[in-house]
C-alpha cells in the first residue's frame, strides 16, 4: 500500500535489489519461453513502447487528463470526507443520527456508483471526479471519525482550564491537532486509492490513463498496458513522496 | 481569619454523579485568604482533585456553593490556573507553545505572548528548551513547563494538584524547593492538593484534611515558621496527627472540622 517509500538508505537499497531481481526473472521467463509467448511482454519491449506513446503525445495527454479528475476528487472527498467523520465523531447527535446511512452506503464499491454517474454527470470528467470523490470519502471519513474518537480526552480538560471552551476552541486547541496524525494518515491512504479509482472511472470511456489502457488492453496491446501500469505507480509514487515531505513537517513533534 | 480577605469560598459544597444517591464529598466549608500557601491533604482517591475542579470552576456543584472573588480583573490574566499531576502538555506545541497556551485568547500581541512565556519559563529554569518538544523532556522538565504555563498566565489562585506526586524523590525534593522560592516571589494563592503528609508540611501555611466517604473537612491546621524542617520534633508530632485525621482514627465528632492551634 506503501509504494516507493523514500527511508533509511539501507531500506531503498534493497527496494532496489529487490525490483532488479524482478525485471531479470521476468526478462529471463519470457526470453526462455518460461511462459508462453503473447502472454507478457518483455521487459526490454517495454521502451519501445514508451517511446511509442510519448512521441505520439498520447502519454502525457492521459496523464493530463487523469490528474484533471484524479485531484479534484481527492480533494473534494477528502475535504468532505475528514469533515464529516469529524462532525460525527465530536457531535453525538449527528453520530447516532447518521449511523444507519453511514452502515446503509460503506459497503458500496466506487465502481458501483459509475452508472449513477454516467447517468447524473455524463462521460466526463464530472462523473469520473464523483466516482473518484466516493471512493477516497470513506477512507477519510473512517480515518478523521476514528482520530478525533481517540483523542486524549484529558486535553480537553487542558484547554478548558486555560480558557478555552466551547464546539470552536476545542476543536481548534485540542481536536484538529490531536488528530492530525490520523487525519494525515486518511488523506495518504486516500492518495493511493485515488489512483486505483481512476481506472475504475474511466473504464467508460472518459479519457485518461485508465481509458488509454482499456484501448490497449481490447487491442492485446500488452506492452501499452504495461507501459500504463508502471506510469501509474510512479504517479503514486511521487504523490505519495511529496505528500510524506508535507506530513513529516506538519508532525515534527512526533519525531 | 473572617476579617481577612477571602479569594477561595466554599459553602456546604458536595459533589455527586449519581443525581444525590452517592457523594464524593458533601458539606465542604472552606474560606482561603490571599496569599496563602494551602494544601488539601487526603488519602489517594478521596475526591481531592475533583474538589479542586470544582472551586477552579471545571465542575459545577451538585449542592452549595464555590466563589472565586477576583477584585482585581485585569487584561492579560486569568482568574485560575492548574498544574495537573500528569504535565499534560499538548504534544503537538514546543515548550513555548505549551506555555503560551493561557495566554491565547486573552488579546495579547505575539511578541507579548512570547516575552510572557520566556519569563515564565526563565523562572522555571528552562529558558534553553524554550523550542523543543515536550518528548524530549524529562519528567521533572516536563512538570516545570505545566508550572510555567500556569505562571505565565499572572493567576489569583494557582491550583496545584498532586503536580510532583509522579516524580522522583530527587526531583521531587528541587522542585518542592524551587516552588517555594518561586511562591515567596510571586506571592500567589496556592491551593495544593497531596497525599503526601512531608510535602504538606514543607510547603503550606495552612493543611486542610479531606476524609471519610462522602469526603468532608476533617482538619484544618496551620503551620507556622519557615524555613521548615520536617523531621524537628514539632512537625513530627503534628505528622503523626495528620496521620490519624487521615486514617479517620480520630473522629471530629459534631464539630465539622478540628483546628490546631498554631505552632
Amino acid at each position: 500500500m506503501n509504494g516507493l517509500r523514500i527511508g533509511a538508505g539501507g531500506r531503498a537499497g534493497l527496494g532496489a535489489v529487490g525490483l532488479l531481481l524482478l525485471l531479470a526473472i521476468w526478462q529471463a521467463s519470457v526470453q526462455f519461453h518460461l511462459v508462453p509467448p503473447g502472454l507478457l511482454p518483455a521487459p526490454t519491449e517495454l521502451w519501445a513502447a514508451f517511446v511509442s506513446e510519448v512521441s505520439g503525445g498520447f502519454w502525457v495527454q492521459a496523464i493530463k487528463d487523469s490528474l484533471v479528475h484524479y485531484v479534484a476528487g481527492l480533494l473534494i472527498g477528502s475535504v468532505l470526507g475528514a469533515g464529516a467523520g469529524l462532525v460525527c465523531a465530536s457531535v453525538p447527535l449527528v453520530d447516532a443520527l447518521t449511523g444507519g446511512i453511514v452502515r446503509l452506503l460503506r459497503p458500496i464499491p466506487g465502481l458501483a456508483w459509475v452508472p449513477f454517474a454516467i447517468l447524473w454527470f455524463g462521460l466526463n470528467n464530472v462523473g469520473a471526479t464523483f466516482v473518484i470523490a466516493i471512493s477516497v470519502f470513506w477512507i477519510n471519513f473512517y480515518a478523521a471519525y476514528g482520530a478525533v474518537k481517540s483523542v486524549d480526552q484529558e486535553l480537553y480538560e487542558v484547554a478548558a482550564a486555560f480558557g478555552h471552551r466551547g464546539f470552536l476552541a476545542r476543536l481548534h486547541y485540542v481536536t484538529l491537532p490531536a488528530a492530525m496524525p490520523g487525519l494525515l494518515a486518511g488523506l495518504r491512504t486516500g492518495l493511493g486509492q485515488g489512483w486505483m479509482s481512476v481506472v475504475a472511472a474511466e473504464l467508460f470511456g472518459v479519457p485518461g490513463v485508465g481509458a488509454r489502457m482499456m484501448q490497449a488492453s481490447s487491442l492485446l496491446a500488452t506492452d501499452i498496458v504495461v507501459v500504463y501500469m508502471i506510469t501509474m505507480a510512479g504517479l503514486y509514487a511521487l504523490t505519495d513522496f511529496l505528500f510524506g515531505l508535507v506530513r513529516d513537517r506538519l508532525l515534527r513533534w512526533q519525531g | 481569619m473572617s476579617d481577612m480577605t477571602s479569594l477561595v469560598r466554599v459553602q456546604d459544597a458536595g459533589l455527586s454523579h449519581d443525581g444525590g444517591k452517592n457523594f464524593i464529598f458533601r458539606h465542604v466549608d472552606l474560606d482561603i485568604e490571599e496569599g496563602q500557601f494551602v494544601a488539601v491533604l487526603g488519602p489517594s482517591g478521596v475526591g481531592k482533585s475533583t474538589l479542586l475542579r470544582v472551586i477552579m470552576g471545571l465542575i459545577a456543584p451538585t449542592e452549595g456553593t464555590t466563589t472565586l472573588s477576583t477584585a482585581r480583573e485585569q487584561t492579560g490574566s486569568r482568574r485560575s490556573a492548574l498544574v495537573f499531576q500528569d504535565a499534560r502538555l499538548m504534544p503537538w506545541r514546543t515548550v513555548r507553545g505549551n506555555v503560551e497556551l493561557g495566554l491565547e485568547g486573552l488579546g495579547l500581541s505575539r511578541s507579548e505572548r512570547r516575552q510572557r512565556a520566556e519569563e515564565a519559563l526563565e523562572l522555571v529554569k528552562l529558558s534553553a528548551e524554550a523550542t523543543r518538544w515536550p518528548r524530549q523532556l524529562s519528567g521533572g522538565q516536563r512538570q516545570r513547563v505545566g508550572v510555567a504555563r500556569a505562571l505565565t498566565v499572572n493567576p489569583d489562585l494557582l491550583l496545584m494538584d498532586e503536580p510532583f506526586g509522579a516524580l522522583d524523590a530527587i526531583t521531587r525534593k528541587s522542585l518542592q524547593t524551587e516552588l517555594l522560592a518561586i511562591w515567596q516571589k510571586t506571592k500567589k494563592t496556592v491551593l495544593f492538593v497531596t497525599h503526601d503528609i512531608d510535602e504538606a508540611l514543607l510547603l503550606a501555611d495552612r493543611i486542610i484534611v479531606l476524609a471519610g466517604k462522602p469526603a468532608s473537612v476533617r482538619g484544618d491546621l496551620r503551620v507556622g515558621q519557615r524555613p521548615r524542617d520536617p523531621s524537628s520534633p514539632g512537625l513530627r508530632a503534628l505528622a503523626g496527627r495528620l496521620r490519624s485525621l487521615i486514617a479517620g482514627e480520630e473522629d471530629p465528632g459534631n464539630t465539622p472540622y478540628w483546628q490546631a492551634a498554631e505552632i
